[in-house]
């Protein structure tokens, strides 16, 4: 039996975990060729991805291969549904009241939406234009790819630092760190305001001189309006096993409340206000 | 119609010193005095008072007694006293500290027998729990005395029987009280029992010229036996020592002659929901009035609401095992309705509007009293935010869309049960439990066999015999089968309800409304989202039967995929709208008792999983036995785009079309509310108004780990007040079966990371 309705949809905890719906399938435009995005999925999400209830978008396709990654269903940009800029403006349209009501906006996400700069860029821009608070989240890695004017039309960057240490990063990730902290630094010279996000991986992330590395180059950014530290879980395990992928981090637990509580305390000794 | 009070300037001085307004001087008007002498409150919760040891002593002597309830499925009951207004002593909890007084029985937990509504279900009760019914009480039923529940069957036709007996038509109220009628409590405080009694005379008097035809008789007979009633509660009110023949002239006598009203009725009607109608801000008038006469404080005004919610927290009924299997948790729908909107645009929100939240707080999570907010994005902040926090901390409150509710029923709209709204004291409702849409949906395919047993129970049709479902001809084929449902069922509960007034007339909650009442006959649908998603799957995905040697389908191969009722997608939402317009079209073809307004509702309470085991496999690939969606709610993990998506599907749901209601049950993880307090609170204030204002009806919101529901059903001694929300109510999630809390934990949470 096939059917779409799979009984353990969300409650693995992992998004994004199901293909794009109906209405973000391809169409055939007219005149100049539509402006078209590879598209995993979208869902309506609460107080995880930006401030309030946001319409997330995740694209697919990511240039980096996270150890802890819970969306390796998002690597590859052709596991998508191409999308127009168009459709998805539709979909996002109807939320609009409601977003504006309960207070919240949209996030671009992914995979890599930077990998898709042009349509990433269209659909923040057309989302300003609705009045829907924006937002990016991105690991920072493809920053270049982000225009002035894209990032103009961005209320809030979500940035992802999955590391302090290059070495570590290039382990953790498999690319460079450099591109990031550059990113990092040019959205405080535009002032853009950010949300460092930061994940929590026992034996991994949670060394001392990481962490304080990351609070330090932090605190030094005056856009920098939280540290979202982000404890590993390990929920996406049926989604490798699903893939047929060997899953990356076997027998990592999750950060004990202890050692999540070190760590938030060693960002606000910085200065800074985690969440 | 307004009755001149004749006695109320005399009685009312004292009593109603400093109060404005004048229509409700001289006629029967709660909503108006409300209205004209009620103090909105806009601020935050930060007046309010803890629980005073007084309050936790009452209360502590009470839960030291629950465990011992929980394990041997009630504490006691008297087996050889038929109850009634005045049929037993008075009973205490703790008689020098309580400040409101007040027991069903002569003691605390002690339930009664109720034989008026059947004397199966009062036998079959006492048996699963080791008691036998007095033998007196026996003879009288048996041999001279008629019940609701014989009355019935003796009227039921084969065909109602049939379908009753398959489980199409289920739960309905003829083996026990049907319940949902609020009676205007209030009225007791604000007028006292004499004036009541008087305007009720009036009434009465009203018929003296009507020539003598069936219904003015039955009309004089019910009014004669309400006026009883009143003095019943007058006597009753004195064995406690009280006098509630005038008007209530505090706060505490307020909460008392309203608390004994309800009393009246909770002594002689076990009806499915006994709900208390909309009484916080009426409260509140008294209570205010008292803080500024300097004779209370705030300490003394929490106490009291506290002490009247601790009495409301210990209703109790005897009911059996079957009838527990359907709403499970021992519930009694004790529904309070807080908030809304003034039809002045004011807010009435009142400062006990607070205090009766803040019980959840002093006294702990309860499923008791089904604490109700009646939500509009114009309530002010600080309550919201008051009942997201409490929502985040207790899981004990649901929501209703007021402005749904106030251009329908208006500003002194309660709610009745779950979702059931009428303007208190004005409209009575006919509850009709529900019919199973989704195997209606089988006997269309199989041409009314039932597809478990292969009984002919529907008409019998041409049974659809291609290999493949097609919809165009199931379609067709459900809409005759709807149409027969429709007729046997309006059929069943115009029997039901004719016996019911009859045999178990609810005379005290009767008194306490306005004659002629306003009557519906609330019918109802369960297993919505199982029978769109099998259309759907016919239409989109592709759905081969499989058939047993009798040719019954008894199975379906779902061949591809297809859009799931639950994630905003208008090609099923659409077939979600169209049934439930259609059953309401259809049930509004057959008339009905008392010429009671035909109304349906979208809600199971906690029998989708009783639903669900008596329905075989269904074309939307969901099996035999598996539980039905709650209410309105999607089916468990087809929502696949996140809690607002899925409610928005539901939202889509014509209220005009179910104006009974529509229930939605939504699960969150802390998490997936944001991080932190004060941002979990704004987010789902921001969810309830974006909800709202979308046009969804209702929600209840539970804010769990699943962690922490897997561990109470292990270690239940560890979590006695561990309260969920379940289509419409909260229950002890400790005391659902097994069965339902698996139901529960397997439900579609909306978590994210």
């Amino acid at each position: 039996m096939s059917s779409t309705a799979p009984s353990t949809a969300r409650s693995d905890g992992t998004r994004p975990g199901r293909p794009a719906g109906p209405g973000t399938g391809p169409t055939t435009g007219r005149g100049t060729a539509p402006l078209t995005g590879s598209v995993h999925s979208w869902d309506i999400s609460t107080g995880v991805d930006g401030p309030g209830t946001r319409f997330v978008v995740f694209t697919a396709g990511c240039p980096l291969r996270c150890l802890y990654c819970h969306n390796p269903d998002t690597w590859r940009r052709r596991s998508g549904t191409p999308t127009t800029a168009e459709e998805l403006m539709a979909r996002i349209a109807r939320y609009r009241r409601f977003i504006q009501v309960a207070g919240g906006g949209v996030t671009v996400s992914g995979g890599e939406p930077l990998q898709q700069p042009a349509f990433t860029a269209e659909i923040l821009r057309r989302c300003r234009e609705l009045g829907l608070h924006t937002a990016l989240d991105t690991s920072g890695f493809l920053g270049d790819r982000a225009t002035d004017a894209m990032l103009a039309d961005t209320d809030l960057v979500l940035l992802d630092v999955k590391s302090w240490d290059p070495a570590l990063y290039r382990r953790l990730t498999g690319g460079d760190l450099a591109p990031t902290l550059r990113f990092a630094r040019r959205l405080a010279e535009l002032g853009r305001p950010a949300w460092i996000r930061f994940v929590l991986v026992p034996g991994l992330t949670d060394l001392e001189e990481n962490v304080e590395g990351l609070a330090r180059f932090a605190a030094a950014l005056p856009n920098v309006e939280h540290i979202d530290v982000l404890p590993y879980h390990r929920m996406a395990e049926g989604k490798y096993a699903a893939l047929g992928l060997p899953y990356p981090l076997p027998g990592v637990e999750p950060p004990d409340a202890g050692l999540l509580e070190r760590v938030h305390a060693r960002f606000r000794d910085h200065g800074l206000d985690t969440r | 119609m307004s009755i001149t009070l004749e006695v109320g300037r005399v009685a009312g001085e004292g009593a109603w010193r400093g109060f404005r307004g004048g229509v409700w001087r001289s006629a029967i008007d709660v909503r108006d005095f409300v209205h004209a002498n009620y103090t909105p409150y806009t601020g935050d919760e930060s007046f309010l008072a803890g629980p005073t040891e007084r309050t936790l002593a009452v209360w502590n002597r009470l839960t030291a007694l629950f465990p011992e309830e929980r394990a041997r499925g009630i504490y006691d009951v008297d087996a050889s006293t038929p109850s009634s207004i005045t049929s037993h002593a008075p009973g205490y909890i703790d008689r020098d500290r309580e400040l409101i007084v007040g027991l069903q029985t002569d003691a605390p937990l002690k339930r009664a027998i109720m034989p008026n509504g059947g004397l199966r279900m009062v036998e079959n009760g006492l048996a699963a729990y080791g008691y036998t019914l007095g033998p007196q009480v026996r003879e009288i039923f048996t041999k001279y005395r008629k019940t609701h529940n014989a009355g019935v069957f003796d009227a039921y036709t084969p065909r109602i029987r049939a379908a009753r007996r398959s489980g199409v038509i289920t739960g309905l109220p003829d083996a026990y009280g049907r319940g949902r009628i609020i009676g205007d409590y209030r009225r007791v405080a604000l007028y006292g029992v004499d004036q009541l009694i008087a305007a009720k005379k009036a009434e009465l008097a009203t018929l003296d010229d009507a020539p003598s035809r069936e219904d003015v008789i039955r009309d004089r007979e019910e009014l004669a036996e309400q006026i009883r009633a009143l003095s019943e509660l007058a006597q009753m009110a004195a064995a406690y020592g009280f006098d509630v023949s005038a008007p209530a002239t505090t706060a505490q006598e307020a909460i008392q002659w309203l608390y004994f009203g309800y009393l009246a009725a909770v002594k002689e009607q076990n009806g499915a929901a006994m709900s208390l109608g909309r009484t916080s801000t009426f409260l509140d008038v008294y209570l205010q009035r008292d803080l500024e006469e300097g004779t209370i404080d705030e300490t003394r005004a929490q106490e009291l609401v506290d002490d009247f919610v601790i009495k409301l927290r210990i209703v109790r009924f005897l009911r059996t095992p079957e009838y527990d299997q359907l709403f499970s948790g021992d519930p009694t729908w004790v529904t309070e309705s807080i908030g809304g909107m003034s039809s002045d645009g004011r807010p009435l929100v009142t400062r006990t509007s607070f205090r009766f939240l803040q019980t959840l707080h002093n006294l702990g999570p309860a499923p008791e009293p089904n604490l109700t907010v009646l939500w509009s994005p114009d309530l002010p902040e600080g309550f919201k935010r008051f009942c997201a926090r409490t929502s985040i901390e207790t899981s004990s409150i649901q929501y209703e869309n007021d402005g749904l509710l106030l251009p329908v029923s208006g500003d002194d709209t309660a709610i009745a049960c779950c979702v059931s709204a009428a303007p208190v004291g004005r409209q009575m409702q006919f509850f009709g439990a529900r019919v199973n849409l989704a195997k209606t949906l089988l006997y269309a395919i199989n041409g009314g066999r039932d597809e478990i047993t292969g009984e002919q129970v529907g008409p019998a049709l041409p049974p659809l015999t291609g290999e493949y479902l097609s919809y165009g001809e199931v379609a067709a084929a459900l809409d005759r089968m709807m149409d027969w449902l429709a007729e046997t069922y309006v059929d069943a509960l115009n029997v039901i309800h004719y016996m019911h007034d009859k045999y178990a007339y609810e005379r005290i909650e009767m008194a306490l409304h306005d004659y002629p009442v306003k009557r519906t006959l609330a019918c109802g649908i369960a297993g919505l989202s199982v029978a769109a998603d099998s259309l759907s799957a016919i239409r989109y995905g592709g759905v081969r039967v499989v058939r047993d040697e009798t040719g019954l389908a008894v199975d379906y191969v779902v061949e591809g995929d297809y859009p799931a009722f639950g994630n905003d997608d208008d090609r099923v939402d659409s077939i979600a709208v169209g049934l439930v317009r259609s059953f309401m079209e259809k049930i509004r073809g057959y008339p009905s008792y008392r010429g009671a307004e035909h109304t349906q509702s979208v809600l199971t309470i906690t029998s989708n999983v009783v639903y669900g085991r008596h329905t075989g496999n269904t074309p939307d690939g969901r099996r035999a036995g598996e539980p039905f969606a709650p209410g309105a709610n999607p089916m468990n993990g087809r929502d696949r785009h996140g809690m607002v998506a899925s409610a928005l599907s539901v939202a889509k749901l014509p209220y005009d079309q179910a104006q009974d209601g529509i229930s939605l049950t939504s699960t969150v993880t802390p998490g997936g509310l944001g991080r932190g307090t004060a941002e979990r609170i704004s987010n789902l204030v921001g969810v309830l108004d974006g909800y709202f204002d979308a046009g969804g009806f209702h929600m209840n919101v539970n804010v769990l780990n699943r962690d922490v529901l897997l561990e109470a059903m292990e270690h239940p001694e560890k979590y006695p007040q561990l309260t969920i929300r379940v289509s419409g109510y909260a229950v002890n999630f400790v005391r659902l079966t097994r069965e339902q809390q698996l139901d529960v934990i397997n439900r579609t949470f909306h978590g994210s990371v």
